[in-house]
């Protein structure tokens, strides 16, 4: 029974907030009323069984609770929006269709009025199953000032306005967009820790997955989905006793073969929308990377088209790299050099590996030590300290005479 | 719900400044004063009053009892308000999108909106 209710929780959590708010329009107001709810469960479901339609149950009480507090207490009435509370009677607990908001919850959470930390911040609270404790964790930053930055944006969705709903089709591009990158966000930061922290990795894969089953046309949505599984699917190879782990010298036989299938078919769909966006670029290559021989050039050609699509620097790098096993080095160092990221410890590490390819060994340890500096702590770090060991040499160079 | 518009015209031309105005052509500047009736006449809009330049705002401070003024406005010239109205919209997004229609948005200047009264 504890079993059955937590995977509620963890499952539905979101989709019964999100019908919460819908309803009472205050994020805090459903919280609570949704928290007593669970409660009101984990003390009936052991002694009466576990409802039918459990969602469906704990909306209804979520809602009858609410409206009871704000019975008791009407000057909420003028907060909320409810104007008239309507009549709370226990038959409701019959319906089993509850309308899913849990996209139009999606869109108010990374609505472009709000920072993109707090953005991030009220979606692993609503529609993740995180605690606020677990979110400061996971970003590095104390607790009390994620609670204030949740509160903060909460407090600005309901004094400036912002909109509970699915933006309509003019804007519904550039607010996809913001959705996308905070799931995506999510998603790297639990990427590129050890897997320890591989919970918001899963959360981020959660996310995505509801976005593909409640906007099932939207090619980028499958895009990124179809990117964070091939990408999860290897995450575990990723890291070898707590040491990176480069893609080549992955041990493939730790990759997640049934995932990358399932990122491969996610991918399909995305193309078979017609999808040629971002994501689904990334996703292709990322499928691409997961084939052995890798097929350099195409993952060089598409690249290319993601640097056109994004005009991002970091794109143009990473075509350098494609480009290095394509065609060699020397055409891969000539874009390196074109690009202007003097602060990007990649780019330094990549025309390390370049120069040291071409046997320029001085000027490849000149670039690597740059990388270094630029590196924090942490298993990156270490790995740019084998490497440049590796062309220091061993013994010391000959005395002159 | 009821919002301000608060209107800064940053690097935007004005008639305040016949020489940038100038560089304007006939038809921007044409388009500059359709797009202001245009804001005024919708409906939900209250407009503004018109101020004149920062320029020639005085800024009051009182410190130990003393009145203290100086010349110019309290933010930074290019960022202080140059216009502003108020609108009563459904939400954020209806006050977004009228924002972005004024003139000085796309001209060199911002349109913060600010939600107003509600306590």
């Amino acid at each position: 029974m504890v079993a059955i209710l937590e995977q509620t929780f963890r499952e539905h959590r979101g989709q019964v907030l999100a019908a919460l708010i819908g309803f009472l329009g205050d994020f805090d107001l459903a919280e609570e009323a949704v928290q007593e709810a669970f409660a009101i469960a984990a003390e009936r479901w052991p002694r009466d069984g576990a409802p039918q339609h459990p969602v469906a149950w704990l909306v209804s009480t979520a809602r009858n609770r609410a409206v009871n507090r704000i019975r008791r207490d009407r000057t909420l009435v003028e907060k909320t929006r409810l104007l008239e509370v309507p009549e709370a009677v226990e038959h409701t607990m019959e319906e089993t269709v509850i309308p899913d908001e849990r996209l139009e919850l999606i869109f108010t959470c990374c609505h472009p009025a709000l920072a993109t930390d707090a953005q991030v911040a009220l979606t692993l609270r609503t529609l993740g199953g995180l605690s606020t404790g677990e979110i400061a964790h996971a970003f590095l930053v104390g607790a009390p000032t994620m609670a204030q930055r949740l509160v903060r944006a909460k407090r600005k969705i309901k004094a400036a306005g912002i909109p509970f709903r699915v933006p309509p089709d003019h804007l519904l591009p550039e607010r996809l967009s913001a959705v996308l990158a905070v799931v995506y966000l999510i998603f790297n930061q639990g990427y590129s820790v050890p897997p320890s922290r591989g919970e918001l990795a899963a959360e981020a894969l959660r996310l995505g997955r509801a976005l593909a089953e409640l906007m099932p046309d939207e090619p980028e949505v499958h895009g990124l989905l179809a990117l964070m599984l091939l990408h999860d699917a290897r995450l575990q190879a990723r890291f070898r006793d707590g040491e990176l782990v480069l893609l080549a010298d992955q041990d493939r036989c730790h990759w997640d073969l049934a995932q990358i299938d399932e990122g491969r078919a996610t991918l399909d769909r995305a193309l078979a929308l017609r999808g040629h966006g971002p994501y689904v670029i990334q996703a292709a290559i990322a499928s691409l990377h997961a084939n052995e021989p890798r097929d350099w050039s195409q993952i060089a050609a598409l690249y290319e088209e993601l640097a056109r699509l994004t005009d991002s620097p970091v794109v143009q790098l990473s075509r350098a790299v494609a480009v290095a096993e394509d065609r060699g080095p020397r055409a891969a160092l000539e874009i390196v050099d074109g690009i202007a990221l003097e602060d990007y410890r990649y780019l330094h590490a990549t025309r390390g590996e370049l120069l040291q390819r071409l046997g320029r060994t001085a000027e490849a340890r000149i670039a690597l030590a740059r990388a270094l500096e630029l590196a924090d702590d942490g298993p990156e770090r270490r790995l740019l300290e084998r490497r440049l060991e590796k062309l220091t040499p061993t013994h010391p160079p000959p005395r002159p005479r | 719900m009821k919002y301000m518009l608060l209107i800064h015209q940053g690097s935007t031309p004005t008639p305040y400044d016949p020489a940038a105005w100038a560089r304007l052509s006939e038809d921007e500047q044409q388009a500059v004063y359709a797009g202001y009736k245009a804001i005024n006449e919708m409906p939900g809009v209250s407009p503004g009053v018109q101020m004149q330049p920062p320029e020639m705002a005085t800024t009051v401070r009182v410190e130990d009892g003393r009145t203290l003024t100086t010349d110019g406005p309290f933010a930074e010239l290019k960022e202080a308000i140059g216009g502003y109205l108020f609108y009563e919209a459904d939400d954020l997004d209806a006050a977004i999108e009228l924002a972005s229609r004024i003139p000085a948005a796309r001209m060199g200047g911002a349109i913060e909106v600010r939600p107003i009264g509600g306590w």
